[in-house]
């Protein structure tokens, strides 16, 4: 029997990996969809339809323990990015450059624990740490703090990937061309790294505005984050208002990844041109 | 007159037990066109980075000009390179990478123009001034890689296989081109190949280099006809190799007795080896008496005949037992001989030479 001249002349074969790709699709979009449509939906029950309404979307804007978890989770994202982008960026290109002296095993291992280790077990760590050695009172710090403590890594990993994949040379050649270190840098490396930077930005925006478990443990009375916040709201009830508020963040998270698939088309077509 | 490169006694340690250079010492003179040759490993690569301050050396000296900047950074040497890669700026335009070099020198503006723009014709890139690297061709990066270094107009230029990557036909258009712009700047080139027809149909001189150290240095011709060892003999294009007993001066013993000439000065009694190239052989039926004096006569069998076009091959089997490589022109008046035909061969008495090593 001949497998090789078999798929085309069984179409039931494409048919059937068809069906399967859209249940794939219905399995993974259909809750969402669900989400999305009853935070409209003019009724407290989710899965009757009550016609359309903004009814939950008004009570979540003039919920001010909500809009104070989300104005929290805003602040505590920006600032924390704003820190593991830069430390992570600067690990990253250490990593690439002083392998050789720092012991690259050694600095490999340290980089990738914190994205290895359960967040149970570094949020317990942080506590410990906030609380017992430093010590310090619980508050949106501490909880900034931890999620700097856990993204700066995934910043650094992104990073060095990106400098693994540039050649040597460019960096030599803007030397021999008269640039120092520091011009070398500014005018050749980081505009070439800058999708990298940029996407391990986006990347640690992403987990600090979703994180939950380190949250849990570092943060202080009255700081909560919208997450733990929609969570703790679970607990108690389930409204419509928590569609209506994970309708929200799932709009943010898609412009965010519109805006990392721009910057990486870009990159792809030539990279930035921060001279013209 | 002061060289253009003066290199003295430098070695370069990776680590404690890699040398890539070992004690190489060598004057390149202003205008020349310097090749330093060698197969990959061989330290030619880490010499020229040398000079670039990509590295520095572990000892010796690098003066440019009677100035000596052996630990002294890449930025601030009046040398520019041409890397293998071309390392052209991705995230730049052609003119921007062209200009990269004027700018960090803060020339002005009008005067970068100026130059940028003449560079960038002398190339023949004119009218792709707003592309990025990854819209030109392997050839044009080659161009642009070449204008950037120039438009610096350093005392010296320094080329890393620069034409590695292109295929064989742009390759030897831009042999040319090169030798063309070189005459035109008249400034010293310092260009590192590992393909010994390229660095014998574009150099002045040539550098020879095996694993750190510099065997010879010298003309094409030099390098070609009279190679100091067997490994530069044979590395530069195609020998025979024939051992022998140096008898008196110009004179070698072969395996099986026959004495030939050749050139030589080893002293009596030493082994040596005979370099002979394929194309110094020629053919003639046993017994003709018209061979000139000067040539050297054995008896050979032909025993393989190989046909390239523009010429023949012919291996051969000496008396001693060796087998001998000829390559005759393939000229309408060429005699062909069978597999098996007895013959006698003839070299010049100067187109040997013998090897102490």
């Amino acid at each position: 029997m001949s497998v090789q001249q078999g798929t085309a002349h069984r179409p039931w074969v494409d048919r059937l990996l068809s069906v399967s790709g859209w249940l794939v699709f219905a399995f993974l979009y259909l809750p969402i969809a669900i989400l999305v449509i009853y935070s409209f939906s003019n009724n407290r029950i989710v899965g009757i339809w009550g016609g359309f309404t903004w009814r939950w979307y008004d009570r979540m804007i003039h919920n001010p323990e909500m809009m104070g978890a989300l104005w929290n989770s805003a602040k505590v994202a920006l600032i924390s990015t704003i820190f593991a982008t830069v430390l992570g960026t600067m690990a990253g290109i250490a990593l690439d450059r002083y392998r050789k002296w720092l012991g690259k095993q050694a600095f490999d291992v340290i980089m990738y624990l914190p994205v290895i280790i359960p967040e149970v077990t570094m949020g317990a760590m942080l506590l410990i740490w906030f609380t017992q050695v430093l010590p310090i009172s619980l508050s949106i710090w501490t909880i900034v703090l931890g999620h700097i403590a856990f993204s700066t890594s995934f910043v650094a990993i992104i990073v060095r990937a990106r400098l693994a994949n540039l050649d040597d040379s460019l960096e030599e050649a803007a030397m021999d061309l008269y640039a120092n270190r520091w011009t070398t840098f500014r005018r050749v490396t980081l505009p070439l790294i800058m999708p990298g930077v940029m996407g391990g930005a986006l990347l640690a925006l992403t987990l600090s505005l979703d994180d939950v478990i380190i949250t849990e443990f570092v943060q202080g009375p009255g700081a909560s984050l919208l997450p733990v916040y929609v969570f703790g709201l679970i607990k108690k009830q389930v409204t419509p208002e928590i569609n209506a508020v994970s309708t929200l963040m799932l709009a943010v998270s898609m412009v965010l990844v519109f805006i990392s698939l721009g910057f990486q088309a870009r990159s792809k077509s030539g990279g930035s041109n921060k001279e013209a | 007159m002061t060289a253009a490169v003066g290199i003295r006694e430098v070695t370069k340690r990776f680590g404690t037990d890699v040398t890539a250079v070992d004690n190489v010492s060598l004057d390149i003179v202003d205008g020349e066109f310097f090749s330093l040759l060698g197969p990959s490993g061989c330290g030619k690569t880490t010499m020229l980075r040398m000079i670039a301050g990509l590295e520095f050396p572990t000892e010796g000296s690098i003066q440019i000009f009677g100035e000596e900047l052996a630990l002294r950074p890449p930025n601030k040497r009046p040398v520019n390179t041409v890397f293998q890669s071309y390392a052209l700026f991705p995230h730049m335009t052609v003119e921007k990478n062209v200009a990269f070099g004027l700018e960090m020198r803060k020339v002005g503006k009008a005067e970068t123009t100026e130059r940028v723009a003449r560079a960038i014709e002398a190339v023949h890139m004119k009218g792709m001034e707003k592309r990025k690297p990854n819209q030109l061709s392997g050839g044009q990066q080659q161009r642009v890689a070449l204008a950037r270094a120039l438009v610096n107009r350093p005392k010296v230029l320094l080329l890393d296989e620069p034409l590695g990557a292109l295929d064989l036909k742009l390759r030897q258009a831009m042999q040319i081109e090169l030798k063309d712009i070189q005459a035109e700047v008249g400034i010293t080139f310092i260009y590192v190949t590992h393909d010994q027809e390229e660095a014998l149909t574009m150099s002045n001189r040539i550098g020879v280099m095996q694993d750190g150290e510099l065997l010879q240095v010298g003309t094409p011709e030099e390098i070609y006809e009279r190679p100091v060892n067997r490994f530069v003999a044979e590395f530069i294009g195609e020998t025979n190799f024939v051992d022998g007993t140096a008898t008196e001066e110009d004179r070698v013993r072969l395996t099986d007795g026959t004495v030939v000439h050749a050139i030589s000065d080893a002293p009596t009694g030493t082994d040596v080896t005979l370099t002979l190239r394929p194309e110094k052989i020629q053919i003639h039926t046993r017994g003709a008496t018209d061979i000139n004096p000067e040539r050297n006569q054995i008896s050979a069998t032909i025993t393989r005949q190989l046909y390239y076009g523009e010429s023949l091959y012919y291996e051969l089997k000496i008396s001693g037992g060796e087998l001998l490589d000829a390559r005759l022109e393939n000229i309408p008046s060429l005699r062909r001989w069978d597999v098996g035909s007895e013959v006698t061969i003839s070299f010049h008495r100067e187109a040997a030479e013998a090897l102490t090593s």
